[in-house]
């Protein structure tokens, strides 16, 4: 079966700095890929090309089989993109704003209305549907952003921080519906919760200095010092290397 | 496109940006009209008074009300959002601009009592009046594409005003006497493009009531050109 996510030696460069540099891995269906890394790894900057917003330097990634850059509005209707620091408009609620997401993805009428109403549902926006989301707290202006992610039920969904911002509890029924969700889709999560990783990922890639270093099913790579935690500060502070 | 020019119209009314605008353009188009206008000392039923101070009107509020039309999408960190959604860069700008000029259309409907006042005192020319008002739409969306273009280079609301607002100067100013004429005894060649690209210049035809298609072609072209600066600026600066 062909990946739903393929990148190959995706580079970005911002003048002399290499923000990340040949970064190449697939993800099929069925997979969920914790993205691990210390802050300005390249994590967001990868992310951000695989969604189309960001033009690589070098290197291509594709979504269902569409160049993100060559093809990028086929490649972005079959991509749900939740952006670092999930942003959205302030002055707008929250069934307004799902509802413009839904229109600039072309549903309409009936159709977009059980859209709304279930990621609505998936993301326990109901309570505040009416509100402006400059009211909301974190937790749920982060859930609105990950609604917006899950409107049109995408095959490949790229998340960046969802968790960020969550109360634990908020945190549990993110991580359940990651998992509901996995069999069907191919997911990439950015995060910076190891103990996340290791519930909900089949796959974890950690990125330093723009490199990807390891690429592995979380449990392996655990095994490999006395937890998760202590295998990826001796990777990314260099120790290793 | 048309669900980005409904939010985006949407959030001007969202927000007190419209009602602000609206306000101090019509006291303001009102306030001109009357009293530099000298609207009632001229014993004539037109709206001449009334258009010649729109242009200069839009240039300071028009880019008031494009300033935030990107750089605030860049700030709120939703340019990426947008971006990332199905549509091509040519689309969001359009639809962008699209709500801003209709936003503009608003405004200069909501002048509709000045109409109303002249065809009460007198009987004015209907026609010219009409082309007028073209022509004011026009100018409003030739300033709206500039500023719009230059919206897109900054997250900084604050220097995207101030630098449309000199753009749409040099565009409106190119072709007044004292420009054309100091360029003519200088440097006789700019004098007739600076005439040329004159947004005012090509105002002035409209407000006699003459519709020519060289002034349409004119602005379209003009508008068309800055949309697409806008969308290879955007191309070129949309993660920075």
């Amino acid at each position: 079966m062909a990946a739903l996510i393929e990148i190959e030696g995706l580079t970005k460069r911002f003048g002399a700095f290499t923000a990340v540099e040949g970064v190449s891995f697939s993800v099929s269906k069925g997979e969920v890929v914790g993205f691990l890394g210390p802050n300005g790894a390249g994590k967001s900057t990868t992310m951000r090309m695989l969604a189309g917003f960001m033009a690589p330097s070098a290197g291509t990634a594709r979504i269902c089989g569409f160049d993100v850059q060559e093809q990028s509005v086929a490649a972005r209707r079959n991509l749900g993109f939740l952006p670092e620091g999930a942003p959205t408009y302030p002055e707008m609620t929250v069934s307004g704003f799902l509802g413009f997401c839904g229109r600039v993805r072309g549903f309409r009428g009936a159709e977009l209305a059980t859209r709304i109403a279930r990621a609505m549902e998936r993301t326990e926006l109901q309570g505040v549907r009416l509100q402006p989301i400059e009211t909301l707290s974190k937790g749920f202006k982060r859930r609105v952003g990950l609604a917006q992610a899950l409107l049109h039920d995408p095959a490949v969904l790229v998340l960046d921080e969802p968790t960020d911002g969550l109360d634990p509890n908020q945190k549990h029924e993110v991580r359940t519906l990651i998992q509901e969700m996995a069999p069907e889709k191919a997911i990439i999560i950015s995060t910076h919760i190891l103990e996340e990783v290791e519930a909900v990922c089949t796959r974890a890639i950690i990125i330093a200095r723009g490199r990807l270093i390891v690429d592995k099913p979380p449990r392996e790579l655990a095994a490999e010092g006395p937890d998760l935690e202590a295998v990826f500060r001796r990777l990314t502070t260099g120790e290793a290397a | 496109m048309i669900a980005i020019a409904r939010r985006e119209l949407g959030s001007y009314f969202a927000t007190p940006v419209a009602y602000v605008f609206i306000v101090i353009f019509l006291a303001l188009a009102g306030a001109l009209t009357f009293t530099l206008g000298n609207f009632f000392g001229r014993g004539q039923a037109d709206l001449n008074p009334f258009f010649s101070f729109i242009p200069w009107l839009f240039l300071f509020l028009v880019p008031a009300l494009t300033m935030r039309l990107w750089a605030e999408e860049r700030r709120q960190g939703t340019i990426e959002l947008l971006l990332t959604l199905p549509v091509t860069q040519w689309q969001a700008v359009l639809g962008k601009f699209l709500a801003a000029w209709a936003f503009c259309a608003i405004a200069l409907a909501l002048t509709f009592p000045l109409w109303l006042t002249v065809n009460w005192l007198g009987r004015p020319d209907n026609g010219v009046i009409l082309a007028g008002y073209v022509g004011c739409l026009f100018v409003a969306g030739a300033y709206l594409a500039v500023g719009a273009a230059i919206s897109a280079l900054t997250k900084n609301q604050v220097i995207a005003f101030v630098l449309a607002v000199s753009a749409c100067f040099v565009f409106a100013a190119a072709g007044s006497p004292v420009v054309t004429e100091f360029l003519s005894a200088n440097l006789p060649v700019l004098a007739d493009i600076a005439r040329a690209v004159s947004v005012n210049e090509r105002f002035s035809g409209f407000t006699r009531g003459v519709v020519s298609a060289r002034d349409l072609i004119f602005f379209a072209s003009f508008i068309l050109f800055w949309l697409l600066v806008n969308t290879v600026v955007l191309e070129h600066r949309k993660a920075d």
